[in-house]
């Protein structure tokens, strides 16, 4: 285990490759959740919450099945069918034990299921390489895992901050609503592009 | 509806991508330049032609409380079919639209039109709507990178049009410029709709 390694994913995948903005993965709840700064918060905890777990459970299946039976080509099928599995099984869980936990984060777990940061995450952790060509480790996927749901939920809370504003600006009668959205966001993704000057290594 | 309204639909009038807002994430990402673009349009295509035909195929025999873990599994299928094939005849196309091959699964146009059109039509009309909303996710990346690419580089399909000295703004093939272009396109496409409106409220 490496400490460094873990701070360049950590940075990484918080500012240099934000999952919203420079690898535009989840951008449909990046847009649908983000109109009020509470579900924004939500919305953010339980994509931290399910891509943590789901860099957990597809890593351990990949390595330990899918590659000792030669089948690594099966990897999309099997992680998508994880995920579904995954999501169902945790908004059991929390309804059973958790009824209070649930009732503020269990609307938004059905939405997670189809948001391609989950997914994304999950390849992104067997195919990302090391310069020495060694894979991700158990501990850097789940790592990547979580600050990829933490950049997620900065990029979502940031983008619900504005959109509140927004409300009361006089915008051009045709630019209201998605446009306006998209505007904002690469104004956001501009300013994000300031970090990609930082070298690590 | 006949057969050509209903191929034709998915051009302009009901596009996925800029009127019906399906499909973002693919589009953001791989419109940097017109190579990607038409790559990635055909691929998409390809996993909805098949996907909508299959689901139509089985809708009799499909349970209804499963039927979305049914047709993810049919697209999974079909991405993992393209994902191979570009990987084996394609290598330097594949690598440049990277993880977005296998993210066509989670793609919204292509459940969308399962569970909205292929579960209740026939296999022909099926086969002719995934065609057609395949070819208008391909022209709406077309479009995107049609602008991104030469204003950013300077190039269309990698030919250089300004010359070599040239030197675009570059923010329009980094991530910034995927959004701006976007977000004006819808807008245009708003300002025609109310446009259009007013012009049909003011003859009556």
């Amino acid at each position: 285990m490496n400490i460094t390694h873990l701070v360049m994913i950590a940075i990484g995948s918080i500012f240099l490759n934000n999952f919203v903005l420079s690898r535009f993965l989840g951008i449909c709840p990046f847009l649908g959740v983000s109109k009020k700064l509470d579900s924004a918060m939500g919305m953010g905890m339980a994509v931290i919450f399910v891509m943590t777990l789901a860099s957990v459970v597809t890593y351990l299946f990949f390595f330990y099945v899918l590659v000792p039976f030669k089948l690594e080509y099966l990897n999309t099928i099997a992680f998508i069918l994880i995920i579904a599995a995954l999501v169902q099984f945790i908004e059991m869980f929390m309804k059973k034990n958790m009824p209070s936990l649930y009732s503020s984060l269990g609307i938004f777990l059905p939405l997670i299921t189809t948001n391609c940061a989950v997914l994304g995450v999950a390849i992104l952790n067997i195919d990302t390489l090391w310069p020495d060509g060694s894979h991700y480790n158990f501990i850097e996927s789940t790592w990547n895992g979580f600050t990829g749901g933490v950049g997620f939920t900065i990029a979502l809370v940031i983008m619900a901050g504005i959109r509140e504003k927004l409300e009361f600006a006089e915008i051009p009668e045709s630019l209201k609503g998605m446009p306006i959205a998209f505007i904002t966001s690469a104004l956001i993704a501009m300013a994000f592009l300031g970090f990609s000057g930082m070298k690590i290594m | 509806m006949n057969f050509m309204q209903n191929f034709m639909k998915g051009f302009f009038k009901e596009n996925p991508v800029f009127v019906i807002g399906l499909g973002l994430c693919a589009t953001l990402a791989v419109s940097t330049n017109m190579l990607n673009a038409i790559g990635m349009g055909i691929a998409a295509a390809f996993v909805l032609l098949g996907s909508s035909v299959l689901v139509s195929a089985v809708k009799k025999v499909t349970p209804n409380d499963i039927r979305i873990p049914i047709f993810v599994v049919m697209i999974a299928t079909f991405t993992t079919i393209v994902d191979l094939s570009m990987k084996a005849w394609t290598p330097a196309l594949s690598s440049s639209l990277g993880i977005f091959i296998p993210l066509i699964v989670v793609n919204c146009i292509i459940l969308g039109r399962a569970e909205a059109y292929a579960f209740k039509n026939s296999i022909w009309d099926s086969a002719v709507d995934a065609v057609g909303m395949g070819i208008g996710f391909t022209i709406a990346l077309c479009i995107m990178s049609a602008f991104r690419e030469v204003i950013g580089s300077g190039t269309f399909f990698g030919y250089p049009l300004f010359g070599p000295e040239y030197k675009g703004p570059l923010m329009m093939i980094l991530p910034p410029g995927g959004f701006l272009m976007l977000g004006l396109i819808l807008g245009f496409f708003n300002w025609n709709r109310i446009r259009k409106e007013k012009k049909n409220g003011g003859g009556k």
